[in-house]
């Protein structure tokens, strides 16, 4: 007995005080990756609310004076109806158990509040359903009825963002959406080039269209007239802002405290820099002159187009694409004006949606996921990837484009022919500010 | 009594306010104004569309005056409101019917100061 405890203590007390703390250590291990998740998802979330404050001042300084309350009104509304209706409605439409086509669980928290993760995880897509929500109001600034617009953000955060959504993302949590499980491989949308800002880019087109131009927009030639914004520096700071959130928007959409953050921010801003040279040459060579606004939204068309690949596209890649958005969102700002005669004062169609759509099929030819080492083969034709990739984003892209253009149409049409769309003309010449909400942006003396 | 009413380029008011000053002409108003004259205007752009702005930024400065100090005032600002290009401005100079200072109820010349 005796020689039997001197044996164990000898041989195995030893084995047993070098194990334990490698048991515990292992434990501890998880629980910190799991609080760093936590951590870099919340952090994120809080950077990617800030992007409000960068939509509304861009919004704010491409418009003119008279009609800044009312778009301070419309972006803190977007919020505030967007966190109520995400929470009660959307999450349980984009996450919850999915028959492929919208979630059925999950509405407010219903079932998982035991979960801590889905506190953090819903917090961060509340502040994505924002985003999505506050494109539109760029498009449609200046002359929509304060009410129509409020109607119009509750059914977009609460229906129209969220089912898109679930078709794209709802495996992230609970779903699972069509997109996700393409025969030719899933749609890839990293960030959500096309699930928020093609989606927010389409029903800007469809709102702005349904609204009719501002008055004085185009002469009786149908030609476009300038309608200067009334502060451009405020619209530079929105979109310094927005470039800040956009590190949080990309890098935090891993929702995982990972190593691949920091290549991820990366490739951002080398997309965000890149647009802002291709749309400052095209402006420079197209008007004699480097616009400061054009080459304001080339920042943001490369950093729309970079969303969707800024976890499987190479940094040069990042730089083609986001250089190719440049140029494309000044073309895109003439062509929506001057051929399909459609009022877009801050060029959110041309930014969210065409560069959206520029940057989810660029997944199809950049991906790169084989150099990158994060997985074995490449899927982007221009890596070796085959057509496969390029397919199933043309499905997403035109997925997109026909729920938000449908469901753009069916809601501005409804709001149009109730409640109406639009102010009156005397209200527009007055401005919304005084007519819609009785005060002034900016006080003087009186 | 005058009142000398002058229009000058914005960038020249720093030495057209020291030239009064150092005139011991110390009682004047000043506003931003814009108008349009010889000078054409400047084609600017938003967005790729051309404007034309045609009025452009002048300050105008009034400045009442007893009769001795009108000669005074008017050459300080000739010689120091000049660039010798388009758009220097003109001045004018006004009969003053009556004037009061608020203040203390005096009136005429005193008024003025």
């Amino acid at each position: 007995m005796t020689n039997k405890f001197t044996y164990w203590l000898r041989n195995f007390l030893p084995l047993l005080f070098f194990l334990l703390p490698q048991i515990a250590q292992s434990a501890d291990d998880v629980a910190s990756q799991t609080n760093l998740n936590v951590v870099w998802t919340c952090l994120a979330a809080f950077i990617v609310f800030f992007m409000q404050a960068g939509f509304a001042t861009v919004e704010i300084g491409l418009t003119r004076a008279k009609n800044a309350v009312n778009i301070v009104m419309k972006n803190l509304m977007d919020f505030s109806i967007g966190s109520l209706t995400f929470y009660l409605l959307g999450f349980g439409l984009m996450f919850g158990k999915s028959n492929g086509f919208f979630g059925t669980t999950h509405f407010y928290l219903s079932g998982t509040t035991g979960e801590h993760w889905n506190y953090t995880f819903i917090i961060f897509q509340t502040v994505f359903a924002a985003t999505s929500a506050t494109i539109v109001s760029g498009a449609m600034a200046e002359r929509t009825k304060f009410v129509a617009y409020l109607i119009y953000s509750f059914f977009i955060s609460a229906i129209i963002y969220p089912v898109f959504g679930s078709w794209a993302w709802g495996s992230l949590l609970d779903g699972k959406g069509w997109l996700e499980t393409l025969p030719t491989g899933a749609f890839c949308d990293f960030a959500g080039s096309t699930v928020v800002h093609s989606i927010g880019g389409w029903l800007a087109l469809t709102g702005a269209y349904f609204l009719g131009p501002r008055k004085g927009k185009f002469d009786i030639n149908g030609n476009p007239r300038a309608i200067p914004g009334h502060n451009i520096v405020l619209a530079a700071i929105g979109v310094f802002i927005l470039w800040f959130g956009w590190f949080a928007f990309n890098a935090g959409s891993t929702t995982v405290g990972t190593a691949s953050i920091g290549r991820i921010a990366f490739v951002t801003n080398l997309g965000g820099a890149a647009g802002s040279l291709g749309a400052m040459f095209t402006a420079w060579i197209l008007f004699k002159k480097p616009d400061a606004s054009m080459t304001l939204n080339g920042v943001l068309a490369g950093l729309v187009s970079v969303t969707a690949g800024c976890n499987s596209i190479t940094p040069n890649g990042a730089l083609i694409i986001g250089f190719l958005a440049g140029i494309f969102v000044v073309l895109s700002v003439i062509a929506i004006e001057k051929y399909l005669k459609i009022d877009d004062p801050v060029g959110a169609v041309s930014v969210h949606g065409v560069c959206g759509i520029w940057g989810t099929l660029a997944c199809g030819l950049f991906n790169a996921e084989g150099a990158l080492g994060i997985a074995e083969h490449s899927t982007g034709l221009f890596y070796g990837g085959g057509i496969n990739q390029l397919i199933s984003q043309v499905i997403g892209a035109s997925a997109a484009f026909a729920w938000g253009i449908g469901m753009g149409g069916l809601l501005f049409i409804t709001i149009k022919h109730s409640i109406g769309l639009r102010v009156t003309e005397h209200e527009e010449y007055v401005g919304l500010d005084i007519e819609e909400h009785g005060m002034e942006a900016y006080y003087t003396t009186k | 009594m005058k009142l000398v009413i002058a229009y000058i380029k914005p960038d020249k008011l720093g030495v057209v306010k020291q030239a009064l000053y150092d005139n011991s002409i110390k009682r004047f108003s000043v506003s931003d104004v814009y108008g349009h004259s010889d000078e054409d205007g400047i084609a600017e752009s938003y967005r790729g569309i051309e404007i034309q702005v045609d009025l452009i930024n002048k300050i105008k400065i009034e400045i009442a005056l007893n009769d001795e100090f009108v000669e005074v005032a008017v050459n300080a600002i000739l010689e120091a409101g000049k660039s010798g290009q388009l758009g220097d401005g003109k001045i004018f100079v006004l009969p003053i019917e009556q004037a009061y200072r608020i203040r203390s109820r005096q009136s005429g010349k005193d008024a003025i100061g």
